[in-house]
């Protein structure tokens, strides 16, 4: 056994989880505050970096087009709330669920018809190189998008534990009902909350199309991200991180030592493997909230 | 492109999309026309609008510049199929009755091409499947109508290893070496899996084949399995994002760009640029060159676009790899029109006598030049039993911004693939109860 590069393929692993967890969390946010899985937040993360790339193309300073997308993710986001959500407070889950996957392609469709179907290069200045650590190869690129999701991670947490903005977000996700009685705007909390989103996206746009190019095939990272919701637990931010990194540990472990004797390409069904034992042993994730019911 | 355009452009599409305007010319009664299968839309959008806009630019030009073929003006109307496979056999029933019938089909679409093989045939129409589709259709023994043109996947498995050898010295030097070929995840990608295990055996190189699950977004673990095998050349046998992750990856983990090789849906400047500085030294298979400077390309842009006729919204594109076949499938759609118009007279003609046409397709070195396009691909001569034409293929190299050249044109090992590809379509026709066409008797009867 060759421990270096077991060391190696385990790290690389859990920077490749970071990855997912960015995309993660942006379901949470919007499942820990309205109760619906979010299918639409692929589309939001296309729409955003494929918004980002084009202003930044047309001669827009970087942080200009970072304000100015960020600016159409909160008015995409406010439109959501309002011609989607708020005309179908209380129906049940399934129907908002159909509901975002429906608003996934109407999104997909806006973003190629306002910027155009062509794959775009993006570089955030930040070489995606090995770092000189003998044998173990630690991307400088994928420990800075692990430094982001820490931040994003410290934040919401802040955001959601320490401020009243935040008890209000939990307030609406635990009982519309009584969170309306209490005098909260659901309207505002859920636009609010959809901008959250929004901002989550675009960064999680921006690191995904540094790695890949801006191109549709950003849509399809949801597809890495719902094993690590149903690992770490659709409400729970931390949830989002620590199900990406086992996720991401698990499926490139998996690969390298698995793989080979299995006819390889193993990784994007192993994620689901895992996923569908911790469904039958934990429903609700390691760090979901169980749901406590009077009957 | 500037904003404003960006938003007219949006504006104007929603307009057509509400008015339900057709999206290209219609099929015009006593023209040859030809239905298009495209997708302009969808993760795979880019290559479909270089390759219809690149199809249709070159009917633009016969029908302005020459007045059609032979006086015969071409005529075509779009589907969107969004390269799923469902819609684009939608597309085919819808098309399939029009008025004039179709000339060919053009789907460029591997999985678009299979469904529609029973139906085409019934049909008696030609499916083209320009540098893809199914290997052993290269049989038109058993496949009368289905045209793999210019390179089929076995083919280009060849050719790639021929170029290996030829950076190493000769093929007497592949015995000593490492090849890893790293696959997508799809019945596509999986296509080679026996063509390189059999020329691995004939050469003595050392063979790893790894699969990539489709899409490709994160390839870690398949790069460092890379690492640890060490190869000296890595082929890369990608499709869509799957190409740019790689190449990026590749660079991750410390593997030379100069050393993968591409294949033919891996060699597009939409696979490259995506990768930055990764890709820089990346070499790729392809059946046609880039750029402009051909006289075709040129007279296309002195005269479609000069006529507001282009259909690429970004001319940039122009000269591009997918722009470029789309290009050479003009070519070779509109000689199979122009070859069959000899035998069966100047005239719109159906799918049946285009097949013809496509069957007795030879356009040597000298042909090529004389239609302006000398250097933009080789030649072709496609026969009853040989439906790919002996297609040669070139390598080029990404230096950051284009593609540039680094081969000459190189031929597969025909006579090493033609018992495989002969054992398969045979085994094709027991299957479905084909009688394979005596093709030398085809000959003598010509």
């Amino acid at each position: 056994m060759d421990w270096g590069f077991f060391a190696g393929v385990a790290i690389a692993g859990l920077l490749a989880g970071v990855m997912y967890s960015l995309v993660a969390i942006g379901f949470v946010l919007i499942y820990k505050t309205s109760s619906v899985l979010n299918f639409a937040q692929g589309a939001m993360v296309l729409f955003a970096a494929l918004t980002f790339v084009s202003l930044h193309e047309e001669g827009l300073p970087f942080w200009v087009a970072f304000a100015v997308t960020l600016g159409a993710m909160i008015v995409l986001g406010i439109l959501i709330e309002a011609l989607v959500l708020r005309p179908l407070v209380n129906q049940p889950p399934i129907t908002l669920f159909l509901a975002t996957l429906g608003l996934s392609y109407v999104i997909e469709g806006a973003a190629q018809l306002f910027w155009g179907t062509q794959v775009h290069s993006l570089d955030l200045g930040i070489e995606d190189v090995p770092l000189p650590l003998n044998a173990i190869l630690i991307s400088q690129f994928d420990v800075f998008c692990a430094v982001v999701a820490g931040v994003i991670v410290a934040a919401l947490t802040i955001l959601f534990r320490y401020t009243r903005t935040g008890l209000a977000f939990r307030a609406a996700a635990e009982d519309q009902y009584a969170a309306l009685n209490t005098g909260l705007r659901l309207p505002v909390i859920w636009a609010s909350i959809w901008g959250v989103a929004g901002f989550v996206s675009l960064v999680a746009g921006l690191l995904w199309g540094a790695r890949t190019g801006v191109q549709f095939s950003l849509s399809l990272v949801v597809l890495k991200s719902l094993p690590v919701l149903v690992l770490g637990g659709f409400d729970s931010i931390l949830g989002a991180i620590v199900g990406g990194l086992i996720i991401g540990l698990t499926e490139t472990l998996a690969e390298v030592y698995i793989g080979p004797y299995v006819g390889g390409g193993i990784d994007q069904w192993i994620a689901y493997v895992i996923a569908l034992g911790f469904l039958l042993v934990r429903p609700t994730g390691l760090f979901g909230q169980r749901s406590v019911e009077r009957v | 492109m500037s904003l404003r355009k960006h938003l007219a452009g949006a504006v104007f599409a929603a307009a057509l999309a509400g008015l339900g305007a057709p999206a290209a010319q219609a099929q015009t009664p006593g023209t040859q026309y030809f239905p298009l299968q495209s997708y302009r839309v969808g993760p795979y959008a880019a290559g479909g609008t270089g390759f219809f806009g690149g199809f249709i630019d070159y009917m633009n030009l016969i029908n302005l510049r020459d007045g059609g073929v032979n006086g015969v003006k071409l005529s075509w109307s779009e589907c969107e199929t969004q390269y799923i496979v469902e819609q684009g056999v939608e597309c085919y029933e819808r098309m399939k009755n029009s008025n004039p019938p179709p000339s060919a089909w053009n789907p460029l679409s591997v999985g678009i091409a299979y469904a529609m093989i029973p139906g085409i045939t019934a049909d008696k129409v030609p499916l083209i499947t320009i540098d893809h589709g199914r290997t052993d259709s290269t049989d038109g023994a058993v496949f009368p109508y289905v045209f793999p043109l210019l390179m089929n996947p076995y083919s280009e498995t060849s050719a790639i290893v021929n170029f290996i050898g030829s950076k190493v010295g000769g093929d007497q030097n592949l015995g000593s070496k490492s090849i890893v070929v790293l696959y997508h995840g799809s019945p596509y990608g999986r296509e080679t899996i026996p063509i390189y295990q059999l020329l691995a055996q004939k050469y003595g190189f050392k063979l790893q084949q790894i699969e990539v699950p489709d899409p490709g977004t994160e390839q870690e673990a398949q790069w460092l399995e890379i690492r640890r095998i060490h190869p000296d050349f890595v082929v890369l046998r990608g499709w869509g994002v799957m190409n740019p992750v790689a190449l990026k990856t590749a660079q991750k983990t410390g593997f030379p760009a100069n050393h993968i090789i591409g294949n033919v849906w891996s060699n597009s400047e939409e696979d490259a640029k995506p990768a930055g500085d990764a890709a820089k030294g990346y070499i790729a298979l392809t059946t046609q060159a880039t750029g402009t400077s051909y006289p075709v390309i040129q007279q296309i842009e002195s005269t479609v676009y000069a006529a507001g006729k282009g259909d690429m919204a970004d001319k940039s594109r122009i000269g591009s790899v997918y722009y470029n076949l789309g290009v050479v499938n003009g070519i070779l759609n509109v000689e199979a029109v122009r070859i069959a118009q000899a035998k069966f007279g100047d005239q719109t003609l159906t799918g049946d006598q285009v097949r013809w046409g496509f069957e007795h397709l030879n356009l040597s070195p000298d042909r090529v030049k004389a239609l302006g396009a000398a250097g933009l691909f080789h030649s072709i001569d496609v026969t009853c039993s040989d439906h790919e034409g002996h297609g040669l293929v070139t390598f080029q190299q990404w230096d950051g911004t284009q593609w540039h050249r680094i081969s000459d044109w190189i031929a597969p090992d025909w006579a090493l693939l033609r018992p495989i590809i002969e054992a398969s379509a045979n085994k094709y026709a027991a299957q479905n109860g084909i009688t394979p066409r005596d093709c030398q008797s085809q000959v003598a009867s010509n």
